[in-house]
């Protein structure tokens, strides 16, 4: 362990020093701790900003993505100027300049089963700001596997989840959720989207739960799921249990190294769920859509997308009814004889060409690509989302 | 003897956009055989097809997870709360 704080150290962690629970003894073991972050993101970065700031002495970072415009309204680590550049290198240069005594190893590549063991060896603890359940089941498995413990967080619309899994005598994520839901009863993105402080919140929450394991003070998150409903401004607790069956931390596991957790999450790796692009028989590209509209064709074009997304930007002419209504708004499309439907990218509106068909519909085709086809082919001035 | 049911944000769609809905019942099951036949298009959320309750549906009364009480034979009175807790992947959201 290091010996000694420097005076500018002393001076900077002054507020630590003076608290029993930390001290210079704990501010020693802070500046000795080694925190790997999963993700510079909506939860990482407050994780990575506060504990930069508390002095924890190597802070790796894991992402492989460039900061983008969305990004801006929760992912505070990032500034306007950083659109476009690596979130590694945007988020190392913040952490330096916020304090520049921090070691912060930037590791530029997606988390995979063939690296996550080597990478976790090297940390005492993991904190996972992941987005997506192949990656949470690997941070679990590589944790338990590892002996590193799991610092959870996650968050959704409003809502936020944390917890400690994977600590020495505690549960794992797999106790808790054994199997993950099938992609195509996760929620959409017609109900995505983020409360930007959320993140913030539930990520401040994991910081405080990994300083409070280097401490080793307070009462730890270790078997008890914290659920956060910001409208409500409410906090639950929920008892996670240790499974002694559970397939990884169990008495008898069956999983001893990481799995193909696509495979697992029962995700195919050629067709993304969330994007599905292969086009359909009968489906319409964004220039056939524009030359039937300038050629006055008497084709309804509908859109399936939620009213606050039709705020956002629309295409002409188009009529709004969503998914969710489709099924007793049918009569409104009597009398067409060509129907055009689109979502934002093809998703929503797939599952209405098919809902339509079944009804007898046969007209309707599928707008490959949706909104985000035609700003990008046809009309680039309106706002992508 | 109704007992309270908090629903997640992402099946509220299915139940006319409460976050809290009552059912009947006095045990853990027939609670939730009673909340399914009032909002039916929660069922294929909870159920599989052959009708076991799906394995990422996670239930809990009060704090506890039934699966460590007497699962679907739990117990339930009118002072207790039934919560389905989902799993959330969101760290991003990009």
């Amino acid at each position: 362990m290091t010996t000694a704080l420097t005076n500018e150290e002393v001076a900077r962690y002054s507020r630590h020093l003076i608290m029993p629970e930390v001290g210079m003894e704990g501010q020693l073991k802070l500046k000795a701790a080694r925190v790997l972050c999963i993700g510079a993101g909506g939860l990482g970065s407050p994780v990575a900003l506060y504990l930069t700031a508390a002095g924890v002495g190597t802070i790796g970072v894991v992402d492989f993505d460039t900061v983008d415009y969305s990004n801006l309204h929760r992912q505070i680590i990032h500034g306007t100027p950083d659109v476009g550049r690596s979130k590694l290198e945007s988020a190392k240069a913040r952490l330096n300049a916020l304090n520049p005594e921090v070691e912060v190893v930037p590791y530029e590549m997606a988390l995979a089963s063939n690296n996550a063991l080597e990478l976790f060896a090297d940390y005492d603890m993991v904190v996972d700001g992941t987005d997506n359940f192949p990656t949470r089941y690997l941070v679990n498995d590589a944790c338990v596997l590892t002996g590193k413990p799991n610092v959870y967080g996650s968050i959704s619309r409003f809502e936020g989840q944390a917890t400690v899994f994977a600590a020495e005598h505690g549960p794992c994520y797999r106790c808790m959720f054994p199997e993950p839901p099938p992609p195509g009863l996760v929620p959409s993105c017609a109900e995505g989207g983020v409360l930007g402080i959320l993140p913030g919140v539930v990520g401040t929450l994991q910081a405080t739960e990994a300083i409070k394991l280097i401490l080793g003070v307070g009462e730890s998150l270790i078997g008890r799921f914290l659920l956060f409903d910001a409208l409500k401004m409410r906090f639950r607790e929920l008892k996670v249990r240790q499974d002694p069956d559970c397939p990884v931390c169990g008495t008898h596991p069956t999983v001893t190294a990481p799995i193909d957790y696509d495979q697992f999450c029962g995700i195919t790796p050629a067709a993304p769920v969330a994007e599905p692009t292969t086009p359909g028989s009968g489906d319409v590209t964004v220039e056939e859509l524009k030359s039937h509209l300038d050629g006055q064709d008497s084709v309804l074009l509908v859109d399936v997308r939620e009213q606050r997304e039709f705020e956002i930007c629309r295409i002409p002419g188009s009529v709004l009814i969503p998914l969710g209504e489709l099924p007793r708004r049918l009569s409104e499309l009597d009398g067409h004889t060509d129907m055009v439907v689109h979502c934002k990218s093809g998703a929503r509106s797939a599952k209405a060409v098919a809902l339509l068909r079944d009804a007898g519909y046969t007209q309707a085709r599928n707008l490959q690509g949706g909104i985000l086809a035609w700003i990008d082919r046809v009309d680039p001035t309106l706002p992508k989302y | 003897m109704a007992t309270k049911i908090l629903i997640p944000t992402p099946l509220r769609g299915y139940t006319d956009q409460l976050d809290e809905v009552e059912a009947e019942g006095a045990t853990v099951g027939e609670l939730l055989s009673d909340l399914t036949t009032r909002y039916a298009d929660l069922r294929k959320h909870l159920y599989a097809e052959d009708g076991t309750r799906r394995n990422f549906v996670n239930i809990y009364l009060n704090d506890d997870d039934i699966r460590y009480l007497e699962k679907d034979q739990t117990p339930v009175t009118a002072d207790d709360t039934l919560s389905i807790i989902p799993s959330v992947a969101g760290g991003a959201w990009s």
